[in-house]
């Protein structure tokens, strides 16, 4: 996307989320926690055109550089994601998302009979298995529309 | 080595089954030289769900290890009618106890209870999760009957929420056993459990009716098709019926195929076949006592290096 093209202005200091897929955008920050009560600065672009995804969205969160392991989660909705750490208006890193290898207290186990959705004092935790996650308590394998089953807490 | 808690077959190596058949092998027999191997140890029993044989049998093996049980009795009597959670039901058993043995209605019960205690949790059931001491009985009875290698196994029946099988599917990768699995589309195995026999390269396939794969089976596993599990009853009695088997269903199987069953049973072993050489389900129930007392024998062993 060119200057001219900007829909909304650079940020001084924080992270950018750049090449997030189509629609995604809110589950991204949904994923990362941010819901505006923190009083970061977030800015979100939906549906923009991209020559490698055809329509993206972009995250800009001002004054957090978000850590390549908050950021990692983000590969399971969207695995082409860049991450730029801006200071001063300048990308001074910039790194694509690895897969983790678990993601805990994130996702919500989709099978009801799963002790982790029962009122238990116990954090959901899944493995990554390919392209799927798989519930290290009841093994449920979840294959597709991860952002589904993003807990919201 | 050394196993701190029984929550899953996954968890098993060979060596490690081997391990406990070769012990159950030896209390069985000689039973009584075990009388005074774990004296004074206390088994926790929490069964939130209702169980006959596996409540009994590792009652009766604690007893006979010189070892004695305490019984959180049922859900309606105990705290967790105050709705105690799981997590602080077992950390005050664990007080009065050196080990667990749990039965709970969720999946994942027994891997969660795990985590929140020191002594050795044994998963005797969780939801349509896992049962693997009942594996070991399992493996145990054919192993006794027919051996563990270069043999085919049918399990036929409710493969999606039937613990036991999910169980002994897993364990069974660790042998040379070509696994037939036999049920209607609707109760397949689950996801989960598929994902693992690929992984293991297991010889698996699946099938809908037993006709065509009885005549290869050393051992046909038999468990039983719940009424709840279908929106209607004309539905089960039609899935049901197919999967029944009786003694004119055997005639064409091995004459040394053992029929298994972990039961309760209903309806899907005929009483008829009771009488046959195939019938192995009461012999594999007995099993249970010799078993169980060489799992409990391993998990409450103080050497730490078997």
């Amino acid at each position: 996307m060119s200057d001219h093209e900007l829909r909304v202005s650079k940020i001084r200091n924080g992270t950018v989320i750049d090449h997030v897929s189509g629609g995604h955008a809110l589950n991204v920050l949904s994923i990362l926690g941010i819901d505006g009560s923190e009083g970061l600065g977030v800015s979100v672009v939906m549906n923009v055109p991209s020559d490698r995804l055809g329509r993206k969205d972009v995250v800009k969160v001002e004054d957090r550089e978000l850590s390549q392991s908050e950021v990692d989660v983000i590969s399971l909705i969207a695995p082409e994601a860049t991450i730029n750490i801006i200071r001063e208006f300048e990308v001074v890193q910039k790194n694509r998302v690895d897969r983790p290898e678990t993601v805990v207290g994130l996702l919500s186990c989709p099978n009801r009979n799963c002790i982790t959705n029962e009122n238990e004092p116990v954090e959901t935790n899944f493995t990554v298995v390919d392209d799927d996650v798989r519930c290290t308590y009841c093994s449920t394998i979840i294959r597709d529309s991860l952002a589904d089953h993003i807990d919201p807490e | 080595m050394r196993q701190d808690h029984l929550i899953s077959a996954t968890q098993l190596s060979r060596a490690d089954i081997e391990a406990v058949l070769d012990r159950a092998a030896e209390i069985d027999g000689d039973p009584a030289a075990w009388g005074d191997a774990h004296d004074r140890a206390v088994l926790g029993l929490c069964f939130f769900e209702p169980s006959t044989r596996t409540k009994m049998s590792f009652d009766t093996a604690i007893k006979r290890l010189g070892g004695t049980t305490t019984d959180m009795g049922s859900v309606d009597s105990s705290s967790v009618k105050k709705g105690e959670s799981l997590a602080d039901t077992v950390r005050v058993v664990e007080g009065y106890a050196d080990a667990l043995v749990l039965r709970h209605p969720s999946e994942g019960a027994a891997k969660m209870a795990a985590e929140f205690v020191d002594v050795p949790v044994i998963n005797a059931g969780d939801g349509a999760g896992q049962h693997p001491s009942q594996t070991l009985l399992d493996l145990y009875t054919i192993r006794e009957n027919v051996g563990l290698d270069d043999l085919s196994i049918g399990i036929m029946g409710d493969l999606k929420y039937g613990r036991t099988v999910h169980s002994l599917a897993e364990a069974l990768t660790n042998f040379d056993v070509r696994q037939h699995f036999i049920s209607p589309e609707s109760l397949r195995l689950p996801r989960g459990v598929r994902f693992d026999l690929h992984q293991s390269g297991a010889q698996v396939r699946e099938h809908t009716e037993l006709d065509g794969v009885l005549p290869d089976l050393d051992v046909l596993y038999v468990t039983r098709i719940q009424r709840e599990r279908f929106p209607d009853e004309t539905e089960y009695e039609k899935v049901a019926g197919e999967y029944q088997i009786d003694t004119g269903t055997l005639e064409a199987a091995k004459d040394d195929l053992a029929v298994m069953h972990p039961l309760p049973r209903v309806d899907e072993i005929d009483p008829g076949v009771d009488t046959t050489d195939h019938a192995t389900y009461f012999e594999q129930a007995h099993n249970g006592v010799p078993v169980r007392m060489a799992l409990l024998d391993y998990l409450l062993s103080e050497e730490g290096d078997q």
